[in-house]
């Protein structure tokens, strides 16, 4: 068999944190003395975090996979041939293309995720990066918005908007604004928080492929009239930071971003700012406090962002998934987006599979399969061997799913029907050794520590949550208690300002409804309280 | 019997439908467009941005509310306003949600109560529960609230995390901070900010730890809080509140008045407990302050009942002898009768009077019309002399008109701010407050001032320019912007040729388009860098709407009305006159300079600035006054002064002045009061004049008496009566007591008669009256056939005068210079806890903040003379020395010092000399040479001071024991 002459370890956090970066080094070093001609390449991951670090060999069938790679078997996978393309290895993972779990996926966003040298504008080009901004800057901004529109692309950050019709509001909202020394300006802010526990396709779009970010960004700006952007990014993510920065430079250089973009006499500037390390600073008004250097407290809207923003100017927030998918959206065309999903759910979603679950990682897939399909074909049950218990989906502000509702198709509406949501693909799933009492418990606390302290229904009430909670659990006055914390979840829900108080009910509520074995209620009890 | 003014009820009804009393939740919005909705069935009709929750409370409808004020920004944090709206999803707060036409709201119904039942639940769940003992009970809106929403348990208990026993903190002398109480509504934070814009107070950490903290968490008097109670106004429960409160309880009644400080002439409701004043609450239906106050007119009324208060009239034979305790008859006929005796013997013109620009409108009038009618002559003068008689002086020659062109609320509409010699923030804070608001709405600022104002740290302004120029260069830098402003065609050629002589301007264009007054050229003498000149010209010259504001800092100085003039001939040039947004505005000191000026208290002009030598005008007076009026001007202050001490001039007459203390140079003003055969002091205290003194007729506070003040802005404001005068009589009455005791009969029974008969005499004033006052709340002057409601915006179409006249303004260096002995400049303002000579203000716990003059200089001069900070130095000048404690402050320039002079132990105007403006003698006090040095006791005149002081507190107290 012949050398190879391309070798990739992957250099995102999750295969880094597996050992990746000393695999590398190891490689590195082993290629120097015994194969000067084989090329190592930092890939970012495919997102198939089970089998990270996920080696690859570039052959003539392809490139080969092996995974997971630990350092210490390293030197054992060298001397069964990995440099010539081994079949022979229990590593050998075959083709990666072949792979079922990557080939049953829908890549739309994440096609290039792994494939690539993040860093590459080379790399980004051949695998068609910058054909949507070449055509973009020959387009009209209403075009541009019309074809997003088209898409049917909703914001990937949670509250599943409408992308188009933000932009749209944008594009049309008057920038003069007299007296502000920003008038005239809009601005793109990229929500890059990621504050949602077991979520990362932010960041493995900021790690693996920060080009298609930035491209997106650009033809935000285009399609709003922005020439500024910022990426608000989360402060636990320093090796995207550095990413990001290593990109935005390169782009600059390289003439596709900053003045007169590839001849085009249009600018778009772009910076990173890190963000506060608090929850609620990804909520998007509490976003642009912080972003201006104030503390991130939740603002009320009116006014929308979109029409009175940074710096109380006009400006679009989108999460990193909604921006990143808009380059194949304009290359490919906003009809060609939409030919995927069901319904109002159009396109691809970047689901996270967490939590106690065999095979985790990210999976892009068209809405519409089941919950189950998702958990189970991909995700392949828990990790722990156990029954699957209750799976929340969503983040942190999401519904625990009981088996009842696994049947649920991925798809906005059909969540919402179900009482969940989809939020920002954040799928965790729990065995039946947790006690989903404490898990609504740890729903409120989880608000009491992030509420930004603003209104009262979510400063006070998750305190008081908590505190309902464990007189529940103490069957102190259980019935009671169970009553008012019904109650709580109404008043948080209709009273709080943002989505922070007035989602906390979904998990709560939901671990009450469907395993009331958990706080004590049995069927006459529950009959009582009724 | 007092006559209580009751706004409540009388006030409705003047042209709008807004009640002063009333909290619409958000405030008011300025649209052409307007809305039409339904709430509960109600159709509504408001401007459009109006919020719901307005739009409900302008139908009359009420919907809880908690973080929600009228003066503030809807915040949307505490829920209670949730309504429900046809076709929207869930329970918007009313206070953000923006009216739509068509909308239809329901605010009212089980599910709306049940989560505002709900949320009320939550925030008792962590509050105490001892109402019947709180401060607040009776004036709490939590209290308000739970009983509105129908609170009946706390289903949580009370055992749950709480902040009960958070620690309350006293530190500030008017106010407590009690954080068990507070709900975390962030009005305080917001008040902080919004209104007063100091940004002294924050939310401290996140959830349910979130706090109210002032500056990093220290106590209020640690913190940049500077007192202005916007905070403890709008806490809707007992966190903040005033001790006078806590102490005293709730007020029973309350009068609208205005405040006796400064010329903002801020409105309040003056509570009271039967005739104990216990709060003083800004009125939001105030047209100059809207509710806002500053520490001063805020808190600081303790002296009117302070026990140095003169309470009966006294008299005696020489300033060596103690006092007599004497009735309020034998007091007038012993003052009559010396005068009458003094002008037998040297003659008519030998005595004369001071009025009072902390007095009212119609007590000024009187005294003045007690010396031109009863004694006979013009020596009529007023402490404005020594501030803005340069400012009458410069606009009238210009502008025609003796007056600022603005209202305050036009600073909201100005692009560029020009603040010349002023330090709003500390002389005039509640003004300060509002233009910092358009600050940092983006407006930009250029401040020309030796010292770096606060000001220029405004938290979230935009553009600044410092100009520090050198003491005394006033007209050096203005002509430069001038230049700059002609020579690079910035001109409003429109605005000149239709509004403004031709020749004048021409000779004007000419002169100072002379090279010696461009910036480069006049860098040396100001000191500051041409290109910040042009800079500052530039942006002035370009902007929209640029305004001018001014103070001490340009009139007190040799060429303060040439400066005057300068600043006219700029804003016409430029075309920033005649409309909103624009003007030039002369920032009073006092509550009634402008009122003093206006009621013709100088003597060369009668009321409304008409000129004694002009035969027809005397005219009038005679035959209103049924007395010949004498067509000489007569002495003005300092050349009282002289003539005192030459033997020629031997009474006087002082209504609430205390010259002693305000005017420079002291010894000078000593020898000449020494040398009186009679002075007579009308006053509340014993203040440093009085000392010389021998009639003592006790004053009124504002308090205590009705009348009308004119403040910066030309507004007629109505003080009103809340107690009895101390001493039986309101200061009018006096007057008139002693005019009548001269055998010129006085009959007035209320001071509207007198505002009648002012309205009778000055052209300006001839629509105004108490009963239109009442009406309208105040009346800007001009009020007249032409302005029936009076004038908010002067020189709209034409001047005065006809055409504006531009005036040469050629600099002249003054003769007080810094030479080798007297290398410094000295130059002096005031602060903001302190008010003048400080008689009020240090008679209460104002002197917390400043109990002591101190000189402020620059590190390297205090270095070059081994001071360090808390040193005593000696300030030495030609006029005469003294010796203050020594701050070291980079707000000053190298080279000029500063201090204040509301202490009148420091002995700052002893320094000051009697160089003065050429065209008005108005003293220059913003610059005199001097020399410091490290000294270890007091001045030799602070040791005499000390000691007559003493003797004459004791004569005092001789009279009052007898
Ligand atoms: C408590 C809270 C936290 C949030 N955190 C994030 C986040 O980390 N990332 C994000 O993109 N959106 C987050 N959001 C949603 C944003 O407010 C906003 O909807 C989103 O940035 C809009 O972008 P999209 O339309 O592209 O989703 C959060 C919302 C809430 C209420
Ligand atoms: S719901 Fe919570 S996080 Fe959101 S504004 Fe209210 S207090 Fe802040």
């Amino acid at each position: 068999m012949a050398e190879v002459h391309t070798v990739y370890v992957p250099r995102d956090t999750t295969a880094c944190s597996l050992g990746a970066e000393a695999i590398a080094q190891q490689l590195g070093r082993h290629l120097a003395m015994h194969s000067p001609d084989c090329r190592l390449v930092r890939n970012g991951s495919r997102g198939a975090f089970w089998l990270e670090p996920l080696l690859e060999v570039e052959t003539e069938q392809g490139r080969l996979a092996y995974g997971p790679v630990t350092p210490e078997q390293l030197p054992d996978l060298l001397a069964a041939g990995l440099l010539a393309g081994t079949t022979e290895h229990p590593l050998y993972l075959g083709p990666v293309d072949d792979i079922p779990w990557l080939r049953r996926q829908q890549r739309l966003t994440f096609a290039r995720a792994g494939v690539t040298d993040p860093l590459s504008i080379e790399d980004y080009r051949t695998h068609g990066g910058f054909v949507g901004l070449k055509k973009a800057l020959s387009m009209t901004p209403q075009a541009l918005v019309d074809e997003v529109k088209a898409s049917g692309l909703r914001g990937r950050g949670g509250a599943a908007f409408p992308a188009g019709i933000k932009w749209q509001t944008v594009l049309d909202a008057p920038a003069d604004n007299p007296g502000n020394p920003q008038s005239g300006r809009k601005f793109i802010v990229c929500n890059a928080d990621e504050g949602d526990s077991g979520t990362f396709a932010d960041r493995l779009v900021m790690e693996a492929d920060p080009y298609m970010l930035i491209e997106g960004m650009i033809i935000a700006g285009l399609a709003v009239g922005a020439d500024y952007g910022f990426i608000y990014l989360r402060s636990e993510y320093p090796l995207a930071h550095q990413v990001l920065q290593e990109a935005i430079t390169r782009a600059e250089q390289a003439g596709w971003l900053g003045a007169d973009m590839q001849g085009s006499g249009r600018d778009f500037q772009l910076e990173v700012r890190l963000g506060a390390g608090a929850y609620i600073c990804g909520e998007e008004t509490s976003l642009l406090d912080s972003l201006e250097g104030k503390r991130g407290m939740v603002r009320a809207k009116p006014p929308l962002p979109a029409l009175k923003g940074a710096f109380g100017q006009p400006t679009v927030v989108n999460n990193v998934l909604t921006l990143a998918a808009v380059p194949w959206i304009i290359d490919q065309g906003g009809q060609a987006y939409a030919n995927h999903g069901q319904g109002r759910s159009l396109g691809t979603m970047p689901f996270q599979l967490a939590g106690n679950i065999e095979r985790g990682g990210l999976v892009e897939l068209a809405f519409g399969p089941t919950l189950r399909e998702l958990v189970e074909d991909f995700g392949g049950g828990t990790r722990s061997g156990r029954p699957m218990q209750a799976i929340q989906v969503g983040g942190p502000l999401g519904a625990y799913l009981p088996a009842a509702q696994w049947d649920t198709s991925l798809d906005y509406e059909a969540f919402a029907e179900a009482g969940a949501v989809l939020g920002h693909g954040g799928v965790v799933v729990f065995d039946d050794t947790v006690d989903m009492a404490q898990q609504a418990r740890f729903a409120m606390e989880f608000c009491m520590v992030e509420s930004c302290g603003k209104c009262t229904p979510c400063r006070i009430g998750s305190v008081r949550g908590v505190e309902v909670i464990d007189r529940i659990i103490a069957d102190d006055n259980r019935a009671a208690q169970l009553d008012l914390l019904a109650e709580l979840c109404d008043t948080m829900e209709f009273g709080s300002l943002c989505a922070m108080g007035g989602m906390t009910p979904n998990p709560v509520r939901s671990a009450v409804e469907h395993f009331p074995d958990a706080f004590g209620v049995t069927p006459e009890s529950s009959a009582g309280a009724a | 019997m007092l006559n209580y003014f009751d706004p409540k009820t009388e006030h409705t009804g003047a042209g709008s439908a807004i009640d002063w009393t009333r909290d619409y939740g958000t405030p008011a919005v300025d649209s052409d467009v307007q809305v039409s909705l339904d709430i509960d069935g109600v159709a509504v009709t408001v401007p459009e941005g109006t919020s719901v929750l307005r739009a409900a409370a302008l139908a009359g409808i009420n919907i809880p509310k908690l973080c929600a004020s009228d003066n503030l920004e809807a915040f949307g944090s505490c829920r209670l306003c949730a309504v429900q709206i046809d076709g929207r999803r869930g329970m918007p707060a009313s206070c953000t949600t923006p009216v739509a036409e068509g909308m239809a709201v329901t605010t009212q119904n089980a599910a709306l109560a049940k989560l505002r039942r709900n949320v009320m639940e939550l925030y008792i769940s962590d509050h105490p529960l001892d109402c019947l003992t709180c401060p607040a009970n009776g004036d709490c809106e939590l209290q308000d609230m739970a009983g509105a929403v129908g609170l009946r348990e706390v289903r949580y208990g009370f055992s749950g995390e709480n902040h009960l026993q958070a620690e309350k903190d006293h530190s500030n002398p008017y106010f407590s901070f009690d954080p068990s109480k507070c709900i975390v509504c962030s009005r305080c934070v917001r008040a902080c900010e919004e209104v007063q814009g100091t940004f002294a107070l924050t939310i401290d950490g996140r959830g349910f730890d979130s706090k109210v903290a002032a500056g990093q968490d220290e106590p209020f008097m640690d913190s940049e809080c500077v007192s202005c109670g916007a905070c403890v106004q709008a806490c809707p429960t007992s966190t903040l509140m005033e001790k006078s409160i806590i102490d005293e309880g709730q007020p029973d009644h309350s009068v609208v008045t205005t405040c006796a400080y400064c010329g903002v002439g801020c409105s309040f409701e003056a509570e009271m407990k039967g005739d104990k004043l216990v709060r003083m609450t800004p009125w939001k239906g105030g047209d100059a302050n809207h509710g806002h106050s500053c520490v001063k007119g805020r808190f600081a009324f303790g002296y009117a009942t302070h026990k140095d208060r003169l309470r009966e009239p006294m008299i005696r034979d020489s300033i060596d002898l103690p006092w007599r305790a004497v009735s309020w008859e034998e007091a007038i006929q012993f003052t009559a009768d010396r005068i009458r005796d003094i002008q037998t013997r040297h003659g008519r013109d030998s005595v004369g009077g001071i009025t009072s620009s902390r007095c009212t409108n119609e007590e000024t009038y009187l005294v003045q019309k007690l010396v031109r009618a009863a004694f006979g002559n013009n020596n009529t003068d007023t402490c404005a002399r020594v501030c803005h008689s340069p400012t009458g002086y410069g606009l009238k020659t210009t502008l025609g008109e003796s007056a600022g062109t603005q209202t305050f609320d036009s600073v909201m509409k100005s692009d560029v701010i020009v603040v010349i010699g002023a330090n709003p923030t500390d002389a005039h804070p509640v003004f300060a407050s509002r233009l910092r608001k358009r600050l940092r709405q983006g407006a930009s600022l250029i401040v020309a001032d030796p010292r770096h104002i606060d000001l220029l740290k405004t938290p979230h302004m935009g553009e600044g320019i410092h100009l520090p120029l050198r003491p005394g260069t006033n007209v050096a830098l203005i002509n430069a912007m001038a230049h700059v402003v002609v020579s690079e065609g910035l001109e409003d050629e429109d605005f000149v040729s239709r509004r403004c002589d031709p020749e004048a301007y021409r000779q004007w264009r000419e002169f100072i388009l002379l090279e010696k007054n461009s910036p480069e050229h006049m860098e040396t003498i100001t000191g500051v860098p041409a290109d910040s000149i042009r800079q500052a010209a530039r942006l002035y010259g370009e902007a929209g709407n640029g305004a001018i504001y001014y103070g001490l800092g340009v009139t007190e100085h040799s060429q303060g009305s040439t400066m005057v003039i300068g600043i006219a001939n700029l804003a016409m040039a430029t075309g920033n006159i005649g409309r909103e947004g624009v003007g030039v505005n002369p920032l009073r000191g006092q509550n009634n300079v402008q009122g003093s000026c206006d009621m013709g208290s100088f003597p060369h002009e009668l009321p409304g600035y008409q000129h004694v030598g002009v035969p027809e005008v005397r005219a009038r007076f005679s035959a209103a006054w049924g007395v010949d009026i004498d067509p000489e001007p007569g002495l003005r202050i300092p050349n009282m002064f002289d003539a005192a001490i030459d033997g020629s001039f031997k009474a006087l007459y002082v209504q609430g002045e205390d010259i002693a203390q305000s005017d420079p140079n002291t010894q000078h003003v000593e020898q000449a009061l020494t040398s009186l055969e009679c002075l007579i002091v009308q006053d509340i205290f014993l203040n440093e004049t009085a000392k010389f003194a021998h009639v003592l007729l006790p004053g009124s506070t504002f308090l205590e008496k009705n009348g009308t003040f004119t403040n910066a802005e030309r507004r007629i404001n109505r003080v009103r009566k809340v107690m009895a005068p101390v001493a039986g009589k309101e200061d009018w009455e006096v007057t008139q007591d002693l005019a009548n005791a001269l055998g010129y009969p006085m009959h007035y029974s209320h001071p509207s008669e007198i505002m009648d008969e002012i309205a009778q005499l000055a052209p300006t004033f001839t629509g105004v009256s108490y009963d239109k006052l009442e009406r309208l709340g105040s009346i800007q002057w001009p009020c007249n056939e032409a302005h029936p409601d009076g004038t908010p915006t002067m020189h709209e179409d034409s001047f005065p005068i006809g055409l504006g006249r531009f005036g040469l303004t050629e600099f002249v260096e003054t003769e007080e210079r810094t030479n080798r002995r007297f290398p410094l400049l000295l130059t002096t303002g005031r602060i903001l806890s302190q008010y003048n000579v400080g008689a009020q203000t240090r008679r209460t716990d104002n002197q917390v903040w400043h109990d002591e003059d101190v000189l402020e200089l620059h590190p390297h001069d205090a270095e070059e003379r081994g001071i360090s900070a808390g040193d005593w130095v000696g300030i030495t000048s030609r006029a005469g020395d003294t010796v203050l404690r020594a701050r070291i402050s980079e707000r000053m320039q190298p080279g000029v010092i500063y201090t204040t002079f509301h202490h009148p132990g420091s002995g700052a105007n002893v320094i000051t000399t009697d160089n003065s403006d050429w065209a008005t003698n108005c003293p220059e006090y913003k610059v005199t040479a001097v020399q410091v040095e490290k000294v270890t006791e007091p001045s030799s005149w602070q040791q005499r001071h000390q000691t007559f002081g003493r003797r004459q507190w004791q004569y005092l107290e001789q009279a009052s024991d007898a």
